[in-house]
């Protein structure tokens, strides 16, 4: 149990996804003007980010592993990772339409989300076990809600402060980002993954 | 090797392919008809006049209840008649004083070309380069008055339609008979 905590400490704070890996970097731009879009944006990659891992997960070992054709990877998990996000979306829309009106747009847009390659990759690449890839991928994704959420914060207060002209928008975003992601690097050696 | 790398990617998508298109099918979820009707009703131009994001959120809207019937500044007198029949609600026609259709139209002499009515168009009714005078097409007009907003030399007008030997025809009997009454 303790080492699934410490693996989602580890990959939640100390290998984050965005601040550290540099993964998933357009929605943390993109989405992070207003706190329930990036609360939204969060909750579907959640979502997907943990479904996505298990999936790819069984791709790998059940199909690319005993075919031999590992060189085919990422071409497979794109084509499972779209596949699983329309799915989700259609799933959601059926069941829970309230959740569907919060993520709305969000939910299509996360096939292009880098990170959910990127983790799933990752997880291939350091040869993790079935439960060890869930939690994984899922410590992951509280990571990137948690940056998302912290960086829109940051965000909402930037619109209301004197920033000099040249820097005002996008810059003093990219400024604000890279200071986060330096505040991020003093978690490195805190939890040993 | 090769044989089974396409083999087994094809069967990949294949089957994720018809594992989707059965999702769809069972997964479907049934809109209001209501609103798919209403959108039927408005002019699909998306130009936002109405304050919503689009022509399906004035119709969600409209089906809510939650907006009049005569929202619709391009659909004017005969949209709003039709979605008050539609929706069975009184609409206050006294406010709406243009009957006749309208489209936009370009006063080439002061028309700089700067090519900006052109990229706001929704319906692509206006044609047009940079540098050059545009002008108008009467079929994809849909009068929302976008361009008339951007023209910075005001030579875009919203204007009544001018009867052409394709356009005219008789007036109906029921127009005359309320102009005969007025």
């Amino acid at each position: 149990m303790s080492e699934y905590l410490l693996l989602l400490l580890g990959t939640a704070l100390v290998n984050n996804v965005v601040l550290v890996k540099f993964l998933g970097l357009c929605p943390f731009m993109g989405v992070s003007k207003k706190m329930d879009g990036a609360l939204g944006m969060g909750m579907a990659t959640t979502f997907v980010l943990t479904l996505a891992t298990a999936a790819t997960w069984m791709l790998e070992h059940w199909l690319l592993l005993p075919l031999g054709i590992q060189y085919l990877r990422i071409l497979a998990f794109i084509l499972v990772i779209a596949a699983t996000v329309q799915f989700t979306e259609m799933v959601i829309r059926k069941t829970s339409p309230g959740l569907y009106q919060v993520l709305g747009i969000y939910l299509p847009l996360i096939t292009t989300n880098c990170a959910v390659l990127g983790i799933a990759l990752l997880n291939v690449q350091e040869k993790n076990g079935f439960m060890h890839s869930l939690m994984y991928g899922f410590g992951s994704a509280l990571g990137f809600t948690l940056v998302m959420l912290l960086f829109t914060g940051l965000r909402v207060r930037l619109a209301l402060a004197q920033v000099p002209s040249a820097f005002s928008g996008a810059p003093i975003g990219f400024v604000v980002a890279g200071l986060l992601s330096l505040a991020f690097m003093g978690f490195a050696g805190l939890a040993g993954h | 090797m090769l044989f089974s790398a396409i083999v087994s990617l094809t069967m990949l998508g294949a089957i994720l392919g018809l594992l989707l298109g059965v999702a769809a099918r069972y997964l479907k979820v049934e809109g209001n008809p209501l609103v798919a009707e209403i959108e039927q009703l408005l002019p699909g131009s998306q130009c936002g006049q109405c304050g919503f994001a689009g022509c399906t959120g004035a119709a969600q809207a409209l089906a809510d209840g939650t907006a009049p019937a005569g929202l619709c500044p391009p659909g004017g007198r005969a949209v709003m008649q039709a979605l008050a029949a539609k929706l069975g609600i009184e609409a206050d026609l006294s406010g709406v004083e243009d009957n006749v259709p309208m489209m936009a139209e370009i006063k080439e002499e002061i028309c700089i070309g700067c090519t900006r009515c052109f990229k706001v168009c929704p319906t692509d009714a206006i044609m047009g380069a940079a540098q050059q005078i545009h002008v108008v097409f009467r079929e994809a007009c849909t009068a929302c008055g976008k361009c008339e907003e951007v023209c910075p030399t005001e030579s875009v007008k919203l204007q009544p339609i001018p009867a052409t030997l394709q356009s005219w025809h008789w007036p109906k009997p029921q127009q005359v008979a309320e102009g005969a009454a007025a």
